[in-house]
């Protein structure tokens, strides 16, 4: 094999695996818009703030202490303690069940008949008031996560490539354990939809509000659990995400890797943000490979969209996404 | 009747909690939001709890207490404008923006105004230039001087001679990034070394192909100039590739604590130029942990006292408070506007005298700021990391920078700066 050809092998396997951290983050917003219709702009922001709380709850730190400081004239920072890692993301999956209620309560519930775009920029608001919310209760400190995430060149991908083609191939072992995670967090989802009877339920409101109201399931509680699994997802993405470059402020911008995904995917279908997310890295790494030397290089951020929007032209409502045909 | 009691207890509240108000006074465009914060958060405490530490142990400077006002930018250039204009009718006598983008678009409007920018170590680079600039003041070095430092370091790594080695700059996509490469073009002419660069997108989370890339090219040594997230996930990754540390060197803005701790034992030997001391071995951290940080003063919760942002904050706010004793002296007035203060910075003279007397001996470099060279000295030091005792510490003595490619092309940048703007030399 030409050593082009196995730099751009390389490059798509590495694609493939960039591909699957963005399917995780385009995962949390697909749950939510099939289940209520709600493009949730605060997808990203809840990456960061689940992934504040874990490292939080994991180092002891104290929540609001700056402003339990500031007025108190206190100077508490810590408990004396450290959580282990499991406990710690058991307990922060718990917050963002509890931060799913709060929405719920105080945000969806006294939204509900009102317009998309209404709802769209309720949580716009959401997420800017998560963001600062998100800084109070821990500091806008960079933080660094550490919850036993092998990181690194993967030594076996290295010997078995330089074995058969003579060129050893970089793969990180946190892509591979991000792909493992994601692979059994989809087949969950898909076990939970399909044969639980909060999954057929939530199903059923995904199809059609009212009817599934008319058959007794109740809408406010779907959302509690749809907002629930869409927060475990977004902790899931921000340990993925926060192990690399430590938990801050950037992790909340990492929707935007999310958005031409779910364009080329579809924002109905959890496959979609799958084999979105796949044709997305892949995407934009091989066109940074073989035309970004040419033309200045940091392709990435902006071809994903033009992939996207060349789907678009063609299939509007994305790879799987539900044709929406409204009869007058 | 409750919410006049709330309104009351509101102004009330305001009047207690409002500072007394002081006559030096020094806005700090801070950042403590937004994806930059992790850096602003630690250059603003330094700064804010300098000029703290003179006001509670020398009563302010020449008799006159500081005042250092916040006003949040998020690192956004309009909102830095837009603080600017908001602080500057509290008596600005400088400003330090600590934002390339907000330096570029205050240049012109506080030359019009008559307040100095202080920039160190960012900024515009040319505006070493006094004759053109004649309000902007970026001592003790700038991005050339960095990058001609790593080069230095480098170049005697390898006895002198780069012929044949292949540099490889990877930079943040933006004007503050690519602000080193023409001094690498050059710098890589007069020394034979083979130069490239990889540029990545804002924020920089993401930089898998840019790495994939310095794999494949096996270069022998990295140039970094990253800034926010863009740091951390540039050492993991250069850890992950398993890139030599010790040939991965990083500007001054890519060289704090918190740029390597995500990235563990793996980003010992990284390296990053610097323009002033590491750690807290100086006296004025003691001063500043007893009238500051004990007495609950402090800016933030003390933690970061002696981190290199932090340090950088303090020695911007030393220079500044330096200058404005040099303007009361110049002026023979306690209490100067922004004008003498521009005096002040144009005649500073930093010694090693001076710097022991401050509690900083050794901290920086010696220097004389004139009208013509508004850039000091350029000289710059190498810092190395190490995960095991989780310090820096400086590997080499502050060295001189190649002057000799830099100031050509700080003179053919600021004089085409001056033809766009009819800017007249003003110094004569």
């Amino acid at each position: 094999m030409s050593e082009q050809l196995l730099f751009a092998a390389e490059v798509t396997l590495n694609g493939l695996m960039a591909g699957v951290l963005y399917a995780l983050v385009a995962l949390g917003f697909v749950l939510i818009f099939k289940a209520s219709g709600i493009f949730n702009y605060a997808q990203g922001v809840m990456a960061l703030f689940a992934a504040m709380t874990l490292v939080g709850i994991q180092q002891g730190q104290i929540p609001f202490s700056h402003l339990i400081n500031a007025i108190f004239g206190t100077e508490i920072h810590h408990f004396p303690w450290h959580v282990p890692s499991i406990i710690a993301i058991i307990a922060a999956a718990g917050v963002m069940v509890g931060f799913a209620w709060i929405v719920e309560r105080y945000i969806l519930k006294h939204l509900v008949g009102q317009p998309d775009i209404i709802l769209f920029m309720a949580t716009i608001g959401l997420a800017y008031f998560m963001e600062g919310f998100g800084d109070m209760m821990w500091g806008s400190e960079l933080k660094t996560l550490d919850v036993g995430l092998p990181q690194g060149l993967n030594e076996t991908v290295l010997n078995v490539t330089d074995k058969l083609f003579g060129y050893g191939f970089f793969i990180d072992n946190l892509d591979i354990v991000a792909a493992v995670v994601a692979s059994l967090l989809v087949a969950a989802l898909t076990i939970f939809s399909q044969y639980s009877k909060q999954g057929r339920a939530l199903r059923a409101v995904a199809d059609d509000h009212s009817a599934a109201l008319s058959v007794g399931i109740s809408l406010r509680f779907i959302w509690v659990l749809v907002w629930s699994i869409a927060g475990f997802v977004a902790l899931v993405a921000g340990i993925m995400w926060g192990a690399k470059s430590g938990v801050q402020f950037s992790l909340s911008l990492i929707a935007l890797k999310a958005l031409p995904v779910l364009m080329l995917g579809g924002f109905t279908s959890i496959p979609g943000a799958i084999i979105g997310g796949l044709i997305i890295g892949v995407g934009e790494q091989l066109f940074e490979f073989a035309i970004g030397p040419l033309i200045g290089g940091a392709t990435q951020n902006w071809f994903a969209y033009v992939l996207a929007l060349i789907f678009l032209v063609f299939r509007p409502q994305g790879l799987f996404g539900e044709k929406i045909i409204e009869r007058v | 009747m409750t919410y006049k009691r709330v309104a009351a207890a509101s102004v009330a509240a305001l009047m207690v909690a409002s500072p007394v108000m002081a006559d030096l006074v020094f806005p700090s465009l801070s950042y403590r939001t937004g994806p930059f914060a992790a850096g602003g958060i630690p250059y603003a405490d330094g700064f804010a709890d300098y000029m703290t530490l003179l006001n509670e142990r020398d009563g302010g400077v020449g008799g006159v207490k500081l005042q250092v006002p916040e006003c949040e930018t998020a690192y956004n250039t309009e909102k830095g404008v837009e603080c600017y204009e908001a602080t500057k009718g509290q008596g600005a006598l400088a400003y330090n923006p600590l934002s390339t983008g907000i330096t570029y678009q205050l240049i012109p409007k506080a030359t019009a105004d008559d307040i100095p920018l202080y920039t160190p170590g960012y900024g515009r680079t040319s505006a070493a230039n006094g004759n053109v600039f004649s309000h902007v003041f970026n001592f003790p070095a700038n991005y050339w001087n960095g990058a001609s430092a790593a080069v230095n370091h480098i170049l005697d790594l390898n006895g002198g001679d780069l012929k044949g080695k292949k540099v490889i700059l990877l930079h943040f996509n933006g004007a503050y990034g690519k602000e080193p490469i023409p001094t690498l073009t050059a710098l890589g002419e007069k020394h034979g070394f083979d130069f490239s660069t990889v540029p990545v997108d804002y924020p920089g989370q993401e930089q898998k192909s840019q790495w994939l890339q310095i794999r494949r090219e096996k270069p022998d040594y990295v140039l970094f100039w990253g800034w926010g997230v863009m740091n951390q996930v540039a050492v993991q990754e250069a850890a992950n590739i398993r890139f030599p540390m010790e040939n991965f060197i990083g500007v001054w803005w890519s060289g704090a604590e918190h740029d390597v701790k995500p990235a563990g034992d793996a980003a010992t030997g990284y390296k990053a130029v610097a323009f002033h001391g590491v750690g807290n071995d100086y006296p004025v951290f003691g001063d500043i942990n007893k009238y500051v940080v004990e007495a609950g003063k402090a800016a933030g919760d003390g933690s970061n006292v002696g981190t290199v942002i932090y340090n950088r904050g303090v020695y911007a706010a030393m220079m500044l408070a330096e200058a404005a004793k040099k303007a009361q002296e110049i002026h023979g007035v306690a209490d100067i506007t922004s004008g003498q203060m521009r005096d002040g910075l144009e005649q500073l003279e930093i010694t090693n005298a001076r710097m022991a007397e401050l509690g900083m001996e050794g901290f920086g470099p010696e220097f004389k700021v004139s009208c013509a060279n508004h850039g000091g000295p350029g000289t710059a030091a190498i810092q190395q990391w190490d995960a095991a005792s989780g310090k820096w510490s400086l590997i080499s003595d502050f060295g001189p920078s190649d002057m000799d490619v830099i100031q050509p092309l700080i003179t053919a940048d600021s004089e085409a700066y001056a033809a766009e703007n009819n800017i007249e030399p003003q110094c004569k």
